[in-house]
């Protein structure tokens, strides 16, 4: 059995770093969103220290995550043949990946996934300046920050969405979390899922 | 301090099942009638008497309001109005700032933090400070602009309408000293017929569109005026039709629980996908034999 190397062993500690960051933000964040959340603030010291925390977890979570966003972009641009592998994308989550037309590195629900968690990050960054306490919000009326939380809420429930999605194609396709855990995939992963990413490495070599 | 009515809370921040609330009191209500008002601030130093908060000197902005603006440790503070209502007749309007306690309260509505905002029987809309955690939010929902955070604690804070007199049967601090009979306490619906009656007096004797200021945009308020241009409440810097604002309500109504059912519905969703259809294997004839990583 050959493996394919497909991440770096930076690129996937930042990952991982990103990963870490986006559960603690997102407990913290989703205590001051629902009542019934509310008991996440226990984890973190109580209500005033969720407070005082989540916004650096947020933004650290936005600085580590531009690091893979430097790296990825490129490989996540919408092509002409993404249309055709989203057209039959109802087919693939039937179970019929069979019929799917071959892809490059990234298929195109992983392209809308990293558009999605790079979209909602942007948001969540720009809005939550506006209503951290005590240093920013004092700068903004309070009609913008009304838009600004919930644009807020909106942008966190689309990154956790988007997110639930990402963590559960890692692990619907067999062999995908190995990508992350020790950088390489198999030769038949890479074959059936990304067959021309498979070719343009195998060339390579 | 906790709530020292804790068996009459009829609404209560971030809290989904029934608050305490065995025991109810009847409505009340505080009328300011402004022309009455001789802008002496007694009102003001009778709250900071009452609740034994003193507020950092500040400056003289030239006029005399003083503080300028509400404060964390000024719960109400008189404003004065130049205004000219019709061409060349220029009026003093004077009026007494500070939480109107709203029926439909929105800084309780945008609270997250359990029990940090509660609102009793009586209509007092009051802020548990143990239990703020200084996010603001309720700055956001306020139709009023009225609660302010204080930098030295990150709590919020506003006017209790003396709650704690109010529980044992004293008016509030403001009431009790005002030398005009300006600020009048009483059962909510006592306060509506006197505010009304006394618009009606100052209809009679010139002030055409003289009013009660009851907004019902947030279900009446439990501090109420009578305003010499009820028309034109915004003259004194009031909004002529307050409500919470659309986006408190999305972000804290209909948003909480679909957000919620969509988080959770997205796990459930993949659960029962991978029950149903299993995973994608690629076809691995000698998986687990000896690994060649890459170099």
């Amino acid at each position: 059995m050959r493996y394919l190397r497909r991440y770096e062993d930076g690129q996937r500690m930042n990952h991982w770093v990103v990963a870490l960051l986006f559960v603690l933000a997102g407990l913290s964040g989703l205590a001051f969103f629902h009542p019934s959340l509310f008991f996440f603030t226990n984890l973190f010291g109580g209500g005033a220290w969720t407070r005082i925390l989540h916004p650096f977890l947020g933004l650290a979570m936005v600085i580590c995550f531009l690091g893979l966003f430097v790296k990825l972009w490129r490989d996540n641009r919408m092509t002409e043949a993404d249309k055709a592998w989203s057209a039959k994308m109802g087919e693939m989550l039937k179970g019929n990946k069979e019929g799917m037309p071959p892809v490059g590195k990234y298929n195109a629900g992983q392209k809308l996934v990293f558009w999605a968690l790079s979209w909602s990050l942007l948001v969540l960054l720009v809005t939550g300046f506006m209503f951290w306490r005590p240093w920013f919000a004092p700068y903004f009326p309070i009609d913008v920050m009304r838009i600004a939380v919930l644009l807020h809420s909106i942008a966190a429930v689309v990154l956790v969405i988007s997110t639930i999605m990402h963590v559960y194609a890692a692990i619907w396709v067999r062999g995908t979390i190995r990508a992350m855990t020790r950088g390489t995939v198999s030769e038949a992963w890479a074959k059936k899922n990304h067959a021309l990413w498979h070719a343009e490495v195998t060339r390579k070599q | 301090m906790s709530s020292l009515q804790s068996q009459d809370v009829v609404a209560r921040s971030a809290t989904t099942t029934p608050s305490p609330s065995v025991r109810s009191t009847p409505q009340i209500a505080k009328l300011i009638d402004e022309s009455k008002c001789i802008g002496c601030k007694a009102c003001q130093v009778a709250c900071m008497n009452w609740n034994d908060l003193r507020d950092d000197i500040g400056e003289n902005i030239g006029v005399y309001d003083n503080p300028a603006d509400l404060t964390p440790s000024s719960w109400t503070v008189m404003k004065f109005f130049e205004v000219e209502p019709e061409n060349g007749s220029l009026e003093w309007l004077i009026r007494k700032d500070g939480c109107m306690h709203c029926e439909d309260p929105g800084c309780l509505k945008a609270c997250p933090a359990p029990g940090a905002i509660v609102k009793y029987s009586n209509g007092i809309v009051d802020f548990i400070s143990e239990n703020c955690i200084g996010c603001g939010y309720c700055v956001k929902g306020c139709p009023f602009d009225v609660p302010r955070i204080s930098a030295k604690d990150n709590k919020a804070y506003k006017c209790t309408l003396c709650s704690d007199r109010v529980g044992v049967g004293l008016e509030p601090a403001c009431v009790k000293t005002c030398p005009t009979g300006a600020i009048t306490f009483g059962s909510k619906d006592d306060m509506v017929t006197y505010g009304e009656k006394r618009a009606g007096e100052l209809q009679e004797r010139g002030f055409k569109n003289a009013g009660l200021y009851n907004p019902q945009g947030v279900g009446g308020t439990h501090v109420m005026y009578v305003l010499k241009h009820a028309d034109r409440p915004e003259l004194e810097d009031l909004p002529a039709n307050p409500t919470i604002s659309p986006m408190v309500s999305l972000w804290k109504g209909i948003a909480k629980p679909l957000a919620v059912a969509g988080m959770v519905g997205a796990v459930v969703a993949g659960f029962f996908h991978y029950m149903k259809v299993g995973p994608v294997e690629s076809d691995e004839k000698s998986e687990g034999a000896d690994e060649k990583e890459p170099s």
